[in-house]
């Protein structure tokens, strides 16, 4: 594994304008900066509609200093596919074509166009910014939403169905690279998207982004419940790559060690306030299982 | 030179005579020919493009927008529902002002299920704001494709080429098939003003509010009405484009003449039946046999329907005694839209001929000739009596 990125190699060069429009405290926010950082200059984004289209800004006012073509919602993973098309087209090499959108763009309307993209191929790279409901429009529930979330349409009693597993579908595809990560850790976030940068065909990644006013907490917090997320084993920073999965970063860390249990990540959020007992239960029990796995 | 082959074949020629540089399909019938010759074409290294064998629809049309973005000439083709489905992609394209150039080749939409050829799929795309070209044989299939790329590019407006699913798709006829080099001269290489750019990056499609708003260099820049009336101004000002353009490859190809309808017997006549597409060819087998028998009558087929050509369709019928539409389509709960779109057109015209419509042909049910000849003399008979209301020809109740 090449050298590991720190705060103190971690390149000065911004790719966004400060003073966006996203929240106070907004994952995708850390996310999208540091990103951008490990793309480069070189890079064409592709972006359907999500709070980063809110996060860019209102025409004519831009947020990101690359190019970037706004996209209609269930076509991003098509549109990228177009943008290297014409690359190709154009003989125009090194150039990375990213495509960047939310869960319920990505795992919902957006998979359709995602699994071609995928299945065919492409040389592109897709990151998905999991804040694990449809945040844009307000925090309605996605097939991203945990179980017993409460969103604006699950607002009694929780979301009943279980997480989608966005990330494993898309390795289903037997594409060369499927990494998540977490806004948490955005410099295992950098590494990830840099060492995509340098791989053929498609590469997914899925970052679990934290949403102060979507998961009912204050926005100092996101830091500290994107850590707890990692840390009670609920979600994991891995990489698959070459069908070969492996725990990265904190969560390889936590490999022989004991987990704090998933009631302090519920805990710190308002989203989990209807949770019951035994779902609890059922969470901690889903866990320890997939971590006796590992 | 020329050659025999298929409607489709004709298309995909033309595409590829046109150099496009990146293709995107999925297939539908009848369009498919179409698309598997593009795939030949491609994998044959005749064509130097990429052809991406998309999931759908909707992303052949998200390949094309994107790639067009980007810079580079760009086509795709469908048919029925996939137009349909396409429907956002279509709104999104030209309010990204793309010269991305589609054929579609006409079919009934579904439910229930049909295959086969009407127009409803084009004519209920017609408030998208992309320009639509009918063509009424193979000849003009090919020579609308070349033309289309240039009118795009033009005027960055998108272009459906639109042909009749099987009764051009999948016929055989003879075209001349323009020389590579003179289509080359005709249509320069699309070079976008603006494009995707590392180098020279810009935010495409943001979000744009109701209101101007200035820029960071203090200019005000357009809010989205203003855009959109830009757009409309633009489609009404490509008319005219187009018909220079055309008047160009008439120059050159020795073809064309006829950018906005295309006129048989029309000169001394004083009933006109009107129609869009390959109908408006097996007319002139009725119109000659009523001219037989002494009944002035012509026949006139609307090339262009988006923009509405209407100061040409008032020049065509203007001073006439009576007008017959016949649609394979059909605004439904109010009129065709053709006959619609030609009474608002002629409504202002000092001497206003009267008008009826007749619906025919819907999921492919044959057009016969002599019923075609029954219901024009009976129309040229009684022409005062025309009700506004449309009528169904062939019904079988």
């Amino acid at each position: 594994m090449e050298k590991k990125t720190t705060i103190v190699n971690l390149t000065e060069e911004e790719f966004v304008y400060p003073g966006n429009r996203a929240c106070s405290g907004c994952g995708l926010s850390i996310i999208y900066k540091i990103g951008l950082k490990a793309l480069g200059k070189n890079t064409i984004l592709v972006v359907p509609p999500s709070c980063l289209t809110v996060l860019q800004g209102l025409y004519p006012v831009s947020t990101t200093k690359l190019p970037v073509v706004n996209v209609t919602f269930a076509s991003t993973g098509a549109a990228a596919t177009g943008v290297r098309g014409a690359m190709k087209a154009l003989q125009k090499e090194g150039i990375n074509v990213v495509a960047w959108a939310g869960d319920g763009g990505t795992g919902d309307i957006g998979i359709q166009a995602l699994s071609g993209a995928c299945e065919r191929g492409e040389d592109i790279i897709y990151i998905c910014y999991d804040n694990e409901a449809y945040m844009n429009t307000g925090v309605q529930r996605s097939g991203t939403t945990p179980q017993g979330v409460l969103t604006t349409t699950t607002p009694i009693k929780g979301k009943l169905q279980q997480k989608k597993d966005v990330p494993a579908i898309i390795a289903a595809h037997g594409i060369g690279y499927v990494a998540t990560a977490s806004a948490a850790y955005p410099l295992d976030l950098y590494d990830k998207v840099k060492k995509a940068t340098t791989l053929p065909g498609p590469k997914y990644i899925h970052v679990h982004s934290p949403c102060p006013p979507g998961w009912s907490f204050e926005s100092r917090y996101t830091i500290k419940i994107g850590k707890l997320a990692i840390q009670t084993g609920l979600f994991d920073l891995y990489e698959i790559e070459d069908g070969r999965f492996q725990l990265t970063g904190a969560s390889k860390k936590l490999m022989g060690k004991e987990r704090k249990p998933v009631t302090d990540y519920f805990a710190t959020q308002g989203r989990f306030k209807s949770l019951d007992k035994d779902l609890v239960a059922k969470v901690q029990a889903q866990i320890d299982a997939k971590w006796a796995n590992y | 030179m020329h050659i025999i082959d298929s409607g489709n074949v004709a298309a995909a020629t033309g595409v590829k005579l046109s150099r496009a540089q990146v293709i995107a399909a999925y297939p539908i019938t009848p369009q498919t020919p179409l698309t598997e010759k593009l795939s030949e074409f491609v994998e044959s290294e005749e064509l130097d493009a990429q052809y991406i064998p998309v999931e759908s629809e909707h992303s052949a049309m998200a390949v094309c927008i994107a790639a067009s973005t980007a810079g580079t000439r760009t086509f795709t083709a469908t048919s029925a529902n996939g137009l349909l489905y396409m429907n956002e992609q279509l709104h999104w394209a030209v309010g990204a002002r793309l010269p991305i150039v589609m054929c579609v080749a006409n079919r009934g939409i579904g439910a229930p299920w049909t295959v086969w050829n009407d127009q409803q799929d084009t004519i209920a795309q017609r408030d998208v704001g992309w320009i639509q070209i009918y063509a009424n044989d193979h000849q003009q299939i090919i020579d609308s494709v070349i033309k289309a790329f240039r009118l795009a590019q033009t005027v960055s407006i998108p272009v459906m080429v639109c042909y009749d699913g099987y009764l051009l798709s999948h016929t055989y006829m003879p075209f001349d098939r323009p020389d590579q080099e003179k289509v080359d001269g005709f249509l320069p290489p699309f070079k976008a003003k603006n494009f995707l750019d590392p180098e020279n990056p810009g935010n495409f499609n943001p979000v744009t509010l109701p209101d101007v708003r200035p820029g960071q260099d203090g200019t005000i820049k357009p809010g989205y009405i203003e855009i959109r009336h830009r757009l409309q101004m633009d489609l009404r000002a490509s008319l005219e484009v187009y018909q220079e353009i055309d008047a160009d490859y008439k120059k050159d190809f020795g073809r064309g003449g006829h950018p906005f309808v295309e006129e048989y017997k029309c000169d001394d006549a004083d009933f006109v039946a009107v129609c869009i597409g390959s109908l408006s060819y097996h007319l002139r087998d009725v119109i000659d046999a009523m001219r037989e028998d002494g009944i002035p009558i012509g026949v006139m087929g609307v090339q262009m329907y988006r923009p509405f050509p209407d100061e040409a369709i008032v020049q065509a019928l203007g001073g006439k005694k009576h007008v017959i539409v016949f649609e394979k389509a059909l605004s439904y709960g109010n009129q065709g839209a053709l006959y619609a779109d030609i009474k608002s057109a002629l409504y202002n015209a000092a001497d206003r001929p009267t008008i009826q419509n007749f619906i025919l042909g819907l999921g492919g049910r044959e057009i016969k000739t002599e019923q075609l000849l029954a219901v024009l003399r009976e129309a040229c008979a009684n022409p005062g009596t025309a009700e506004d209301t449309p009528r169904w020809v062939g019904l079988k109740l």
